[in-house]
């Protein structure tokens, strides 16, 4: 018996370190490429920001990002198959922490989005991305012989819609619709059969109908003017007025300005201040302008390398869970770098979605690396169980 | 296991196919991004450039005015006043320097300035701090302004800027507590207390205005505009109002503070007192000889003023005689002698000394001023009559080991700072053998410590150096009982209507342990010295409706006329105030300094004074 013992705790460290050398080192190297970008980003934008304290945000952002990378290899280790069994608790616990913000939450500039904590303030909305993708992956595969019934589809969307919601409500219109877009990409993974597919595409289609043609027609205003505003703004704005008008202009004039190689130094546009938000949603207008095509298209190449690697490890997955948690994560990570770089170039509306781990914010570069330490679990996970198979 | 499919999945067709619709979005989607982006930077980088170099939205700073200074009943003392600047703004200078050259000659025409200074000045701004506005000139008139904004055409990049100045209604009275402000240096930037405050903002540089500065300071406001080519405004886009700075209650009292420097006014032109509350430390007046008017101060004044404000010849009048002098206290000083040597257990109040005219020790012959003898006396009446020899023993006797008069004399705050709310305060000196020798080791001195250094100490000559605020906190110390009041102007933050918004708590003070026994003595001997037959300032306050315990000083200059100084403590026997005063000439305490004093108590117990009050007594 002692020796048998003796022998597992070894195999058990053996074990471990092999789990560890299984990880995808292409996902790594675009993940160390990107928070790198980031830190220097970051840094370089908000220099100016706070008088007498250069580094602010610069630290922070370390700070943020060292911790998250740490999460991220410690997920990394562990087997992903046992979140499946906490679906529930999981699921709980983010509708308690949304629903928490609008008891406690911290207002910034007109929305509750986060609950303020001795270190950082923490965006349940953020974090409920990711849990939101272990737990519907979780309840799909219970339903895994009944997935063309209407009903399992109807569960998961309402599974995923009540916390889209109640983050809309926030407001925070971005990360319910990444939410959203996570949804679809589970189901789509899961196959649901494409008729039903076509349905809630006319369901959203009715849906925004009635919430920005019918709705105020009849006198009641779904959307607020501003979110209204946002939405609309890309599309006409040489003319438009608005505030949001006047953000899509200056983020153009500072990604066009930057050239084929950048303005460096004398990147106006970020450094007078021209461009809003220039180290959380308009981040990469700032890689545009002081790095121009050059230092815009190595980001988007870590970007495409990142999600090559993802939608690969979706492919490799040893359970039908871990393919579908990786269908949710590449979702997740494609619509943000979408959405938030569409949004720089003008051809996306402004929604405030953070650009994945190159935006500043604890919450939401956290996020991210828990999400990527996912994918690295399961790709390790299927590489060990390959290689056991081969013994 | 529950797991039902723990199986490896495999891949089915149709999931493969799913992935490849998914693959085939994001290659969709990069596509599209870097083509937008080739299309942006590649291809029209060169119209985006022009587009950000002139970016027709600017954000204009709205400068707060910063708070108002008002005195203990709310009397305005520093309020502001608007006015309009000329400046210019970089981005819309002519690039040709020929060009500019012309421009600085038209606006030097225009307001009367050199162009080739001008031209200097602004180009070092520009070199340093390349986003900053360079003001031309302050406060310009309304004819000036319309003149240079209708013709835009001829003055490019020349801009008006609403601006507050700095008002000082009462012109002279106070002018040495409120400093200056101007713009925030890039050292100050750094600094934590100037969190907020970004380029170009006016902060305060020196007095109360630095002391209280964030509190003053107030936040600006923003406007983001829109501009045409010329630079004119097209269209706001939005705006965030500027807030007011709050306003100061400061304990000073508008009324002693203007008596006391019209008292001041009327000696030898150099000097200084201080007004204090004896029990919480709150200063009444503060002030210094001769004064200035500060409004000069609000915009940029020229060298040669500013050379005369500084002159040794005409006083040096930005000097605060107050807190930064350093003089010998003559006998005021007696009183921490005579603390010394009762808390030490040299002597009591008692015990009787001999006083033949002079003393000598180690073959120095020292004597009371005009050569008096006044016989054998105990400590009130060497007080009252001022026996320089009686001081001289308690001098010679304290010279031992520990040196008493000196600890005590530190204790009650001589040679260190006061800690009052103002910025630029000096510690003076409190001679000791241990400073003196450490001259004497560098060779900058001619001998080590002996014990006519403190003969001399004891009657506050030699080599001393204290300030009538030092004297003030020393004279309050011993008359509430031992408690080294930390002086103070500010008293509370109020909002524009002097509502209260926060107290300005009292510091705390330093005890010290001083007898019941020690301080009646003390205050017996100097209210003898004021009312008493052989009193040396009884002449001068004899006929004061106010009982009060005081002291005259002189303090000997070699090769100048006397340094003449009084302190005093009313109402005797419980003092609420003390007045400290010293003018740099004045001669004999009673002569000038008493005098002056007697004015000042008149104004802080309300005491109409019918006629001139004269000077005379004894010396001291």
């Amino acid at each position: 018996m002692q020796a048998s013992a003796a022998t597992a705790v070894r195999d058990f460290r053996d074990d471990a370190r092999a789990r560890f050398l299984r990880i995808d080192p292409l996902m790594l190297v675009a993940t160390i490429g990107l928070i790198a970008a980031s830190i220097y980003v970051v840094g370089s934008a908000t220099a100016d920001d706070r008088p007498g304290d250069p580094n602010y945000y610069l630290y922070r952002q370390a700070a943020y990002a060292g911790v998250g990378f740490v999460l991220m290899l410690l997920i990394a280790r562990l087997d992903y198959s046992r979140l499946r069994e906490w679906k529930l608790g999981i699921y709980g616990f983010m509708i308690a922490s949304i629903l928490l913000v609008y008891a406690v939450g911290v207002s910034a500039r007109g929305s509750k989005r986060a609950i303020s904590l001795p270190f950082f303030s923490f965006q349940p909305s953020e974090l409920g991305k990711v849990l939101l993708v272990v737990s519907l992956a979780g309840f799909i595969v219970d339903r895994i012989r009944r997935l063309g019934d209407r009903e399992s589809t109807s569960r998961m969307v309402l599974l995923a819609v009540v916390p889209a919601m109640l983050v809309i409500g926030q407001p925070d219109l971005g990360s319910g619709l990444v939410y959203l877009a996570i949804l679809g990409a589970i189901l789509f993974i899961a196959g649901t059969p494409w008729t039903h597919f076509a349905a809630l595409g006319g369901l959203a289609a009715a849906a925004i109908v009635v919430v920005v043609i019918a709705a105020p027609a009849v006198g009641v205003e779904v959307l607020k003017p501003y979110q209204k505003d946002r939405l609309t703004a890309f599309l006409t704005p040489g003319q438009n007025q608005s505030k949001e008008a006047y953000q899509v202009n200056q983020s153009l004039t500072a990604i066009g300005s930057g050239g084929k190689t950048g303005r460096g130094d004398e990147a106006t546009q970020t450094k007078l201040d021209f461009l809003p938000e220039h180290h959380t949603d308009f981040v990469f207008s700032v890689v545009g302008e002081e790095f121009g095509f050059v230092g815009a298209a190595l980001v988007l190449s870590l970007f495409a390398l990142l999600i090559w690697r993802a939608l690969r490890t979706l492919t490799i997955a040893k359970n039908f869970y871990g393919a579908l948690v990786a269908g949710g994560i590449t979702a997740m990570l494609m619509f943000q770098v979408f959405v938030n770089v569409g949004m720089t170039i003008g051809i996306m509306p402004i929604t405030g979605i953070p650009l994945p781990l190159v935006s500043y914010g604890g919450s939401s570069v956290i996020t991210t690396l828990i999400a990527i330490g996912l994918l690295q679990s399961i790709h390790a996970q299927a590489r060990e169980t390959a290689a056991v198979k081969r013994l | 296991m529950y797991l039902d499919n723990e199986r490896r999945p495999t891949l089915t067709p149709q999931l493969a196919f799913r992935i490849a619709v998914i693959g085939g979005v994001a290659l969709v989607m990069f596509a599209v991004i870097f083509f937008r982006l080739w299309y942006l930077q590649v291809l029209s980088g060169d119209s985006y450039v022009a587009a950000a170099r002139e970016n027709r939205v600017r954000e204009i700073k709205v400068q707060a005015p910063r708070g108002e200074i008002v005195d203990r009943h709310g009397v305005p003392l520093v309020e502001n006043r608007h006015s309009f600047s000329i400046k210019l703004s970089p981005d819309k200078l002519p690039r040709a320097r020929a060009e500019r050259a012309q421009l600085y000659r038209r606006l030097g025409r225009l307001l009367g300035l050199k162009p080739q200074r001008l031209e200097r000045r602004v180009e070092r701004e520009l070199r340093a701090l390349p986003y900053s506005k360079p003001t031309v000139k302050q406060d310009v008139g309304p004819n000036y302004l319309a003149y240079v904004l209708e013709r835009q055409n001829q003055f490019p990049g020349v801009e008006p800027e609403s601006e507050f100045l700095r008002l000082y209604p009462e012109g002279v009275v106070g002018a040495h507590l409120f400093g200056q402000i101007g713009e925030v240096s890039p050292e100050e930037l750094k600094e934590p207390r100037f969190n907020g405050v970004s380029i170009g903002d006016r902060v305060g540089k020196a007095g109360i205005e630095a002391e209280y500065d964030r509190f003053l300071r107030g936040r600006n406001g923003a406007a983001r505009v829109e501009v045409d080519a010329l630079g004119k405004l097209t269209n706001t886009l939005n705006r965030v109002q500027p807030i007011q700075g709050q306003q100061l209650r400061l304990s000073l009292d508008l009324n002693i503070q203007r008596a006391a420097q019209q008292a001041l006014a009327g000696g030898t032109g150099r000097g200084a007192f201080a007004v204090m509350n004896v029990q919480n430390g709150e200063v009444l007046a503060l002030g210094s000889q001769p004064s200035f008017d500060p409004n000069i101060f609000s915009k940029p004044i020229s060298q040669k003023k500013l050379d005369a404000l500084t002159a040794e010849e005409l006083g040096k009048p930005l000097f605060d005689r107050a807190i930064q002098g350093g003089y010998p206290t003559g006998s005021t000083f007696k009183l921490i002698t005579a603390t010394a040597a009762l808390e030490s257990g040299l002597i009591t109040p008692s015990t009787p000394l001999s006083d033949p005219g002079s003393l000598t020790v180690g073959g120095v012959k020292f004597e009371n001023s005009g050569g008096v003898a006044h016989g054998v006396l105990s400590l009130v009446p060497a007080l009252t009559v001022s026996s320089d020899v009686f001081f001289y023993q308690l001098g010679r006797d304290l010279n031992e080991k520990g040196m008493p008069l000196q600890q005590w004399a530190h204790r009650l705050g001589i040679g260190r700072r006061t800690g009052i709310d103002l910025p630029a305060e000096s510690p003076g000196l409190l001679p000791t053998p241990a400073w003196r020798n450490a001259l004497k080791k560098k060779d900058l001195t001619d001998r080590y410590w002996s014990v006519g250094d403190n003969i001399n100490l004891s009657v506050g000559q030699g080599d001393l150096q204290a300030n009538p605020l030092q004297m003030a906190v020393a004279y309050a110390a011993i008359a509430n009982g031992g408690r080294v009041l930390r002086p103070r102007l500010g008293l509370r933050i109020e909002d524009a209507t002097g509502r209260a918004l926060q107290q300005l708590d009292a510091p705390t003070a330093r005890r010290v342990k001083i007898s019941p026994e020690t301080r009646n003595a003390i205050l017996e001997g100097l209210n003898g010295a004021a009312s008493a037959p052989g009193g040396t300032s009884t002449p001068v306050f004899e006929s004061f409706p106010i009982p009060i315990a005081g002291k005259t000083g002189t303090a000997e200059w070699t090769g100048r006329p006397d340094q003449s100084w009084y302190v005093a403590l009313a109402p005797y026997p419980n003092p609420r105030y003390v007045v400290a005063v010293t003018d740099e000439a004045g001669g004999f305490g009673a002569d000038t300094a008493a005098p002056m004093t007697r004015r000042i108590l008149a104004a802080l117990f309300d005491v109409k004074e019918s006629g001139l009050v004269q000077g005379g007594g004894a010396p001291d």
